[in-house]
Parts: structure tokens; sequence; C-alpha cells
């Protein structure tokens, strides 16, 4: 946990003004996997980020860089035998790691609460809709059957479900990809939460119905004031949606940004990466697509050396530093933070990484 | 389904999307809707319902339906199938010890070797096999599912603690512990019931636990967890009627063993220990002494036995076809 870095919180205080108080604080958070007789696994390591009402911020990464076990352990939905949560997640103000499971069960779905990524396996197959929709209702406002029928239909309209109060019959298979993910999310907002986690919530839809799900969020994210963490690995979510962005690579946060500094000026290594890979449309035809070279098991463990050096073109030996920090270079616009000795820095960036 | 050419499965619908996901759709999308005749009846309708859609086309369902019924019709109507009481002997001059009368205008089947009319006798043990067959399947069923939802819901040592209480009653055969709980309670037709059903328990126990344990790591419990629930809740109205599946179909295949076991004791002498009542594996021991003379005596009550042990079961397998999500289309 020691060379976790600063917080981003901290960085951003000066060239942010005007912006809310982040509603969601997380702090130097930690996960680590214990199983019996087998090494422990550190999937989460040292992050930190926050999220603002009203705003969004992506979290970014390939497949195991821990974005979605952050989102679990946000949630505090990680099994507690197993997994060991160390850190600090704050929602507004109330501390959530160690919180006893019934206050925090208390406040899932009620101030904050989750989309998953497969809208399939993620509703119960022999529980109607509307019962989906209303147990949660029941279970945090205390209304009564027929209101919370009432607000469930509400709920169903808003988020774009034609015929609401049949659909409210319905069991899951009957509905199309696309509605039973706007069933989730609705399921998700029934009790206006403060923070909404939404994990991949378009892996699974094909790509018309993403830009509509996405739409949905962002319209009612926008309405709402509510603040939002969504887990992607797909940049042009990012890009349509997210305010800030986190970017994390085998368990830390490697950048962290403002969107538009992000997009136009990545200083990671493996952030610029991931945007090259990016096919564009406006390019020449038959241009060979260009990934990063190797796979995320090509990876130094954070004590030793910078995760990414095996698979990073500019790594030399001043990567193997194990006290890496999370750092914010001042070429860089404020709130803009990266953990690189050799940072990709706009204008008179060759003397960048010189410096500790 | 069997018909014709089938468009691949959610063509249209996505257009083609490279997703797995969206084309394991089961029935119900739209695209398959407007294809298939009998979409329309799929409109607010449950997986029961779909079920019973698919058990329909199947014929060893139908068999099993129709021997069940007839089964359940008999035994509800024995007073007016039945030509006479099921209670005395009351031919009982007319049966030497070397011969039994066979089929007569009075007597369809003829006799029975204590002298009562053989198909009045049949009849009725339809009824005392299908009460005492519901009903200890009733219990093992409840207190199984007891078990099985106390070490399902709470996992841990109560877990453990009740799942060897089933396994030390799993090892010991199901009709040894129907015997010695028929030998302990004596014989009634009360103590037969107890019996058979505390032989089931722990089937219906493991079977329920392994289905919710099954469950309990699939996404919408995570979702459900996501909601806040309550653990009782998510437990109760996600987890369990998800489980349950597999429990019914038990339910049913327990039946015709229930069936063959009610004859099994009964034979055993553990049976009700009213001699008029009929019951059909009481009969075999009595068809026993004349089975060299009279076959038919212990013919007809086996074949009875066999056939709505039968019936039931060809319903159960069905029924578990139908209900397999895996061959849901």
């Amino acid at each position: 946990m020691s060379p976790a870095g600063g917080t981003p919180g901290d960085l951003r205080g000066g060239g942010e003004k005007g912006r809310a108080e982040a509603l969601l604080e997380v702090r130097d958070l930690g996960v680590e996997f214990r199983r019996r007789g087998a090494e422990p696994v550190r999937a989460v390591d040292g992050v930190s980020l926050s999220v603002r009402p009203g705003e969004v911020m992506g979290l970014v990464g390939e497949s195991g860089s821990g974005k979605s076990v952050t989102s679990l352990a946000v949630m505090g939905l990680l099994p507690r035998r197993s997994a060991h949560v160390t850190g600090s997640v704050r929602l507004a103000g109330q501390e959530l790691v160690g919180m006893a499971p019934r206050r925090l069960a208390a406040l899932r779905g009620d101030q904050m609460s989750m989309v998953f990524q497969d809208p399939m396996s993620s509703l119960n197959p022999v529980v109607p809709v509307g019962v989906q929709v209303t147990e949660v209702l029941r279970t945090h406002t205390g209304a009564t059957r027929a209101e919370a029928r009432d607000e469930a239909e509400d709920l169903l309209r808003r988020v774009g479900i034609p015929d609401p109060r049949r659909r409210l019959k319905d069991y899951p298979h009957q509905l199309s990809g696309g509605m039973r993910q706007r069933a989730l999310i609705a399921i998700a907002l029934a009790c206006k939460p403060r923070l909404l986690v939404a994990d991949e919530p378009t892996t699974a839809l094909d790509v018309t119905i993403q830009a509509q799900v996405l739409e949905l969020l962002r319209v009612l994210v926008a309405e709402s004031g509510t603040a939002m963490l969504l887990i992607t690995h797909d940049l042009g979510v990012v890009a349509g949606l997210c305010d800030d962005v986190t970017v994390m690579y085998s368990g830390r946060v490697v950048e962290t940004a403002r969107r538009r500094e992000l997009f136009g000026a990545p200083a990671h290594r493996y952030t610029e990466g991931l945007l090259a890979s990016v096919p564009r449309l406006d390019g020449p035809r038959g241009e060979p697509l260009r990934p990063i070279p190797g796979t995320p098991r090509d990876t130094l463990p954070w004590s030793r050396a910078c995760a990414f050096a095996p698979r990073c073109a500019y790594a030399d030996v001043a990567c193997a530093d194990p006290g890496m920090a999370l750092r914010e270079p001042p070429e860089l616009g404020g709130g803009h933070a990266v953990r690189c000795v050799h940072p990709a820095l706009p204008a008179a960036a060759a003397t960048a990484g010189a410096s500790t | 389904m069997s018909s014709g050419i089938t468009p691949p499965p959610g063509a249209g619908a996505s257009g083609g999307a490279p997703d797995d996901r969206l084309q394991d759709d089961p029935p119900g999308t739209p695209a398959e809707l407007a294809l298939e005749p009998e979409g329309e009846d799929e409109r607010g309708t449950s997986l029961w319902r779909g079920a019973w859609r698919r058990l329909r086309r199947d014929p060893g369902a139908i068999v099993g339906v129709v021997i069940v019924g007839l089964f359940v019709l008999v035994a509800l109507l024995a007073p007016v199938i039945a030509p006479y009481e099921p209670a005395g002997a009351q031919w009982a001059s007319q049966v030497t010890p070397s011969s039994v009368p066979g089929p007569s205008d009075d007597h369809l089947l003829g006799l029975d070797s204590f002298g009562s009319d053989l198909f009045t006798q049949l009849v009725y043990g339809a009824r005392q096999s299908l009460v005492i067959g519901v009903v200890s399947t009733a219990i093992g069923l409840v207190f199984g599912a007891a078990l099985g939802v106390l070490a399902g819901a709470f996992g841990g040592w109560v877990d453990t603690a009740v799942m060897r209480v089933v396994d030390i009653l799993l090892s010991i055969p199901s009709l040894l512990l129907a015997v010695s709980v028929a030998a302990v309670v004596g014989p009634s037709p009360t103590a037969l019931m107890i019996a058979i059903g505390a032989a089931q328990v722990p089937i219906f126990a493991r079977l329920l636990r392994g289905s919710m344990l099954g469950q309990r790591g699939a996404d919408y419990v995570l979702a459900a967890s996501s909601l806040g629930l309550r653990h009782r809740t998510v437990v109760m109205s996600h987890v369990l009627p998800n489980s349950l599946g597999p429990v019914i179909v038990q339910g049913t295949l327990t039946l015709a063993t229930a069936i063959i076991e009610v004859a099994a004791l009964s034979y055993l002498g553990l049976g009700d220990p009213n001699p008029t009542v009929a019951e059909w594996g009481r009969m075999l021991v009595r068809a026993q002494d004349r089975l060299a003379t009279d076959p038919h005596l212990a013919i007809l009550p086996g074949v009875c036995i066999a056939v709505s042990a039968l019936g039931f079961t060809l319903f159960g397998e069905a029924l578990r076809e139908s209900l397999d999500p895996k061959l849901r289309r």
C-alpha cells in the first residue's frame, strides 16, 4: 500500500474552481483476495478517485485491471470471507469500508446502486419484471404494494419502455436485450440513488442499443444530479459520456484527468497506446490496427517496477522504481495525474521523466 | 422446435451483431414472436406456461399424463366405479383351497383369495396408493425442503451440520429406514406415510441445497444484493424460486417410488392393520400361496403398481426435460 501516491482529489483542488464537492471519495482502496493455501492476490492497490454529483467518472482498463473489483468494493459487495478490503470509501462523508452489513445494505439500492453488465443474467428469470422493480421500492421507501406498482410503472416509462403497465407482468425472457437493460436501469434508479455504479452497462448490447442506453444514462444522470461511476473498456463510451477518466492498469491507477485532457494529451504510455489502438474511421483504408504489444498478463509486480514496463516501448532502467507515485507534471493541466517516469508530455517534453 | 426451416436465432432483431449473448435469447424475443405461430400465447405468460407448451409435444409426457390422470380419476371416483363395497369378504364361501372363481357376470375379474370382488379391490387400492403416496411425498418434500433451505441459505457451519445429518440418513437404505420407522411407530397408515416420507427427506434436502448453492453465485443474486434487499428476501424470493424446478421434478418421481414402497411395506406386513382396506401390496401377499393356480391374483395388482409408477416416472422425466433451461428453445 505504501507507494500508492497522492490522491487526485487533492491534486485537482486549484484548477477546478466552482465544481461541487465530491460525493464519492475513494482513497487508497486496496483489495486482496486471500485463499487458504494460496498466495494472496492483490486485485486492487491504492486506488483513489472521486465522483461529483451530476458528473460521470469513467474507470477504464483492460480485463483484469481491477476495475470491476473496485466497483464491487465501493458497493461493499465483495465476499467478506475471502476479500480483504483496505483504505477508505466515503459516500457523502460516510465511511463504507468496515460498515456493518445491515447498515450497508440499507444504503445499497437507496443511496447507491449498480447496473450490471449482462441484463439477462442480472434479472431473475422466474420473477416478473414488475416485482423486481417494486421490491426495491418497498424495501427502501416502505411504499405499499399499490404505490410501488404505480411508481414502477412510471419508472419503466421514464427509461423508455413502451406500454409499461403490461411490461410489469412480463418475465425477463419476454423482453429484448435493450429493454432488459432499461429495466435494470429503472430498478437501479428506483430510489433515486445519489451514486450510480455502472459496470460495463452496454457490453452485452448491440451497437445501436448501446447508443440508446448510454444516452438514457446521460440524461438520467444529468437530470437527477446523480454521481456516476462508469466502468468500461470502451473508449468510445468514455468519450461520449464521461467528465473525468481514471485509467487502471494491473490494479493501480496509472492516469487520471478530465476527459478532454486525457483524450487530447494522454500522458501515460499505456493510455497513449489504448488511444492509438482505436481504429479510426477517417484513417486510410486498410491501415493495420496498432495494438499494444503483449498481453495484460505480461506484468511486473508494482512492488518491483512499473507493471506496464514489459509492454512499453519507452521502458528503461528508471522504470524499475518501486516507489513510483501518481504525480502531476506541471506541463499538464491541473488535475491531470500520471504514474510514469517517462510520460508523454505536450510541447517541450524532451526532458520529461528526468525528475522524480 | 421441430418446425421446418428455423431462422438463425436472433436474426432480424440484432442485425447480425457479433454478440453471442444476443443470440442465446430464449423464445420470446420480438423477432421470434413474429415467426412463431403460437408466439402470441407467450405474452404475459410464465416459464411454467412455456414448460406446459413443450410438455404437450412429448409423446412420453402425454402417456405419463394420461396414466397419472386415469390413476387419480379412479382413486377419486372409486365408490362410483367399483361395483361393490370394498370391505368384507361377502363371497368367501365360493373360495375353496384349490380354486378361486374367475371372471363372471357378477364379478368382472373374479374374486380374490379372501372372497372379495377383485375389481373393487383394485379400484380402492388405487385410492390407498394415491393418498399414501401423495401424503408421504409431501412429508418428504416439506421437511426435506426445509432442511435444504436451511443449508442452502446460510451456508457455513449450518450447511455442514445439516448436510452431515442428511448424509447419515442417506447412508441408510430408504426401505430399511422406512421399515425401521414403521416398526417403531407400529403398523398404521400414518406410520406408513411417515416412514416413506422420512426416507425421502434426505433426497429432497440434498437436491434443494445443491440447487440453491448453484443459484447463489448467479448474477441476479449479486444484483439483488446490490439493491440492498434483505438476505431473507434474496433467498426466499430470488434463490428459492429458481431452485425449485429440480425439486418439483423429483417430487413426481418420488410419487412413483412411494407407490412402490407402499406396496413393499404392506407386503412386509407394515401397512394398514385393517384387513378390509384394499391395498395393492397386501393383495400381492394374499396371492402368494395361489401363484401356481391363480397367477392373475398377483399379476393384476402387480400391473397396477407398475403402470401407475411408470406413469409418474414418465411425467416426471418429461417435466424435467421441459423445465431444463438448456433444452428450452
